[in-house]
């Protein structure tokens, strides 16, 4: 029982992490750009959200912990939008390859972010800010009160803001005016644009807020999951992966993300509880082996729905393609 | 006198192509303009621009007598215009209602209950007949069609642009757009549809505009004209009606179809034992309603298409029948070319099977010649060489010989494709729909080469639709009904009524006793 409360503590902050990847992500899609480049993004917002938090502690003479969450979510959203910026001009104004740009992005931001990361590091191993206590406070409250009080209440604000993320997304898409546009500019940017949809604007919009909204999964993995601390690894890209795994794994419904990325958690942790659950001892190079699990899933989901082949499921038809209004 | 939409002086160019040169024209208030011209006349540039998809290169377009910038679709929808494109512009995934709400304005409260309640009112009003709750992708093409007028009609348009709308329709449904449009036109609103069929153009519009290479050749009040002066007007010169017809000749045996079956991926026969023989040196005509196995039955021979057992497909080279016959069922369009079986094929589909759009006419000549020769580099010079002469001797209409061949007009993709085909001296030419949306010069341009082919010998298998031609090109005709070889006539002796019949009702000793 223990294990299983355990494993589920892990899952979703792991979960949440991805969520905010793949809900800026799903966002972008909507629109019909492949942004690939979402480990890169998840990398620009964590550093930039974590740099922020750091400097401010190490110069304010008396740094007030309200101030420095706004500004590190501040920090990490506008960091993210100039990476989606930069694939939006590439692709929508240049009209680059999406898959290239998108790959060259993940490799930029990757770069850019262990690059500075050196700088605050400054021949350390690892640096630590002191908010991670606040993006860390767990409920007051209901979150002492016994089993489900700590399965539900137990997290960071972050995780409840994803929820109620991917609720407006849902509300967004399926039931505004605006969403509808979007859809159609995913769908048939032609057919949006003879609407008199302005596809260029929706394409950025879309495209450089998802960006913003999968650099806070970064950020979050920074700041409340990896508590504070910066240490330059590879683990964000592999999040970032799973991110892009779980937007096709929930066919594009946000709301879908929701379980999905809890599940996606629990399965990526499957190695270290199940054994342990179940009674028995896995070697390490397993490991690797079952972490790959939600990959695993994710090719199984795209295979049913393309044996389904129910038009609601199916990518936004023009993803991928660029636009170009006189094009014949 | 006031008109609805004013086009004056407008030109517009792709590259060195002009599209529309100094065009004008002007549709009146509740009336239906047919705009009529060839293939690549400049018809659907110029409703283009009326519908901001295009913005001239110069010249004016006068809105209600007013002057107005189209510069986007939301300007032209501002002013009460409204296009239905030759390919629909909706999305599939999405209900009626959601893509009606899609053109809404800003303004207006999206609430797609109350948005589906006026549609609902503008259905009833004009007697359309849809579910607006259905999804396009489960519509059929009238079905769409209607979809788009609709759209355009709530979105307030007084003046409606159909492109082509009747080509994609069965007859029952053309006349019941004919008689939603004689509705829209009693209420006061302007229509102008663009058409190649002159029938449809007398029996729906009150006057007719004709484009000329992409240049204004008049308008003409519809009680005035008849098929022979709006023909006139059209192609600038008089066309010689009359197809050639040779006689074949050294006229010998050169495919053999026998019980020649396929079933569909869902489980359907779409061909049923079909057996026919086609000579060299002779036009085999395939007659048939679209869709009732020509596309399978092309491919089958071709080695495209997956075959039921026992169907097949022997190809003779020469006189001698026994010696060297060779069985095509079985094998890949690869493995026939090496037998040396040279068997050419202009699809249906140009852009998509027959060439590749987003590549030069040198390069689509080098999808036939890249194997040949022994060096490891692909041989440029010949290709650019037939493209040149293809250019040149069937004047086709390019900036150069390396532009893109999505970039060309219909006509001229299908002088690319059939002159490369026949570039390569087959001794089997299949053509599909060879014709379809082709002006008249291109499509005597066509029989003509069809014609030399057949004088050279080559066994001609054409699948046509429209029967004067069949009947006045071919040799033999066999009709498909269903799937059924429904009978072969000879082609100087038939009649359409007698083609037409075996189209639509089949006969009881299917299989082609008639040979």
């Amino acid at each position: 029982m223990d294990t299983l409360i355990a494993w589920i503590l892990r899952a979703i902050p792991f979960g949440t992490i991805i969520m905010y990847g793949a809900l800026g992500e799903t966002l972008t899609q909507k629109s019909g750009n492949l942004n690939l480049g979402v480990p890169g993004i998840m990398y620009l917002g964590g550093f930039a959200g974590f740099a922020s938090a750091y400097l401010y502690e190490n110069t304010a003479a008396n740094p007030s912990a309200f101030v420095t969450v706004v500004l590190a979510l501040c920090c990490a959203f506008a960091a993210s939008v100039i990476g989606g910026m930069i694939y939006s001009f590439l692709t929508i104004t240049l009209r680059a390859n999406q898959n290239v740009t998108g790959l060259a992005l993940t490799t930029f931001g990757m770069g850019v972010a262990n690059f500075f990361g050196v700088y605050i590091l400054d021949g350390r191993t690892a640096t630590q800010t002191m908010i991670y206590k606040t993006f860390q406070t767990k409920i007051p409250g209901l979150s002492a009160m016994g089993v489900p009080g700590q399965l539900i209440f137990g997290y960071g604000f972050m995780v409840y803001a994803a929820i109620v993320l991917a609720v407006i997304l849902h509300i967004f898409l399926t039931r505004t005016r605006t969403g509808l546009n979007l859809r159609a500019v995913g769908e048939n940017p032609a057919t949006a644009d003879a609407s008199g949809i302005n596809v260029t604007r929706y394409k950025y919009a879309a495209t450089c807020i998802g960006a913003g909204i999968s650099g806070l999964g970064g950020l979050y993995y920074v700041l409340d999951y990896n508590q504070g601390i910066w240490a330059t690894t590879g683990q964000i890209e592999a999040l970032g992966w799973l991110a892009v795994a779980l937007v096709i794994f929930t066919t594009w419904k946000p709301l879908s993300a929701i379980w999905g990325s809890y599940l996606f958690g629990i399965l990526y942790w499957l190695y270290q509880f199940l054994p342990t659950l179940m009674g028995f001892s896995v070697p390490g190079y397993v490991t690797d082996l079952i972490q790959m699990v939600p990959y695993v899933v994710t090719i199984a989901v795209l295979i049913i729905t393309s044996l389904r082949k129910k038009r609601e499921n199916q990518p936004p038809a023009s993803l991928g393609l660029a636009y170009f209004r006189e094009e014949r | 006198m006031e008109y609805a939409i004013e086009l004056r002086h407008i030109t517009k160019t792709f590259g060195r192509v002009v599209a529309n040169h100094n065009v004008s024209l002007a549709v009146r208030q509740g009336e239906i303009l047919s705009l009529l011209g060839e293939n690549g006349s400049g018809k659907t540039t110029l409703m283009n621009m009326i519908s901001g998809i295009y913005y001239p290169d110069s010249g004016e377009i006068f809105v209600k007598g007013k002057p107005a910038e189209i510069r986007s679709p939301k300007d032209a929808y501002a002013l009460g215009i409204g296009m239905v494109h030759q390919h629909f512009k909706l999305i599939d995934v999405f209900t009626a209602v959601e893509n009606i709400a899609l053109v809404l304005d800003k303004h207006e409260k999206y609430d797609l209950k109350a948005i589906k309640a006026r549609a609902r009112a503008i259905c009833d009003k004009y007697a359309f007949d849809i579910d607006l709750d259905q999804k396009v992708y489960e519509m059929s093409v009238s079905q769409k069609q209607t979809l788009e007028i609709v759209k355009m009609l709530y979105r307030g348009a007084e003046i409606l642009i159909l492109d082509e709308p009747t080509a994609v329709l069965t007859p029952q449904e053309t006349d019941k757009l004919f008689a939603v449009l004689r509705n829209m036109r009693a209420d006061g609103k302007s229509i102008i549809i663009i058409t190649h069929k002159l029938h449809e153009v007398l029996s729906i519009s009150d006057r007719v505009s004709i484009l000329r290479k992409g240049e204004y050749a008049g308008t003409v009040d519809t009680d005035m004209a008849t098929e022979a002066s709006l023909t006139e007007l059209m192609v600038g010169k008089k066309v010689e009606l009359n197809i050639e017809r040779p006689e074949p000749v050294n006229r010998h045996l050169r495919l053999s179809v026998h019980n020649l079956s396929v079933t569909n991926a869902e489980g359907v026969r779409v061909l049923n034992n079909i057996s026919f023989e086609a000579f060299s040196g002779e036009i085999l005509g395939i007659a048939g309603i679209s869709g009732n196995g020509q596309k399978e039955l092309l491919e089958a021979i071709a080695g495209l298409q997956n075959v039921d057992p026992d169907s097949s497909v022997v190809y003779f080279p020469d006189d001698d029948r026994d010696s060297t016959a060779e069985q095509l069922i079985g094998k890949t369009p690869k493995s026939i070319r090496d037998m040396g079986v040279h068997l050419s094929f202009v699809p249906e589909d140009r852009l998509g099977m027959g060439l590749v759009g987003s590549m030069s006419m040198v390069d689509n000549m080098m999808l036939k010649s890249y194997g040949n020769g022994h060096s490891i580099f692909a041989d440029r010079k010949a290709p650019r060489h037939l493209a040149e002469e293809i250019k040149e001797s069937l004047g086709v209409v390019t900036p150069s010989i390396n532009t893109p061949v999505s970039r060309l007009s219909g006509g001229n993709v299908q002088k690319v494709l059939v002159g490369r085909e026949i570039a390569d001296a087959p001794s089997v030419l299949m053509t599909a729909y060879a014709v379809r949306g082709l002006d008249i010069n291109t499509s005597y341009t066509i029989y003509h080469l069809l014609n030399e082919q057949k004088q050279k010998g080559v066994a001609i298998i054409y699948v046509g639709e429209d029967l004067d031609v069949l009947v006045d090109l071919c040799d033999r005709i066999l009709v498909l009904c269903d799937g059924h070889n429904n009978g072969i006539v000879d082609g100087r002796t038939t009649t359409k009524e007698e083609l037409g019949l075996l189209m639509t009702a089949l006969q009881e000793n299917k299989g082609g006793a008639a040979r």
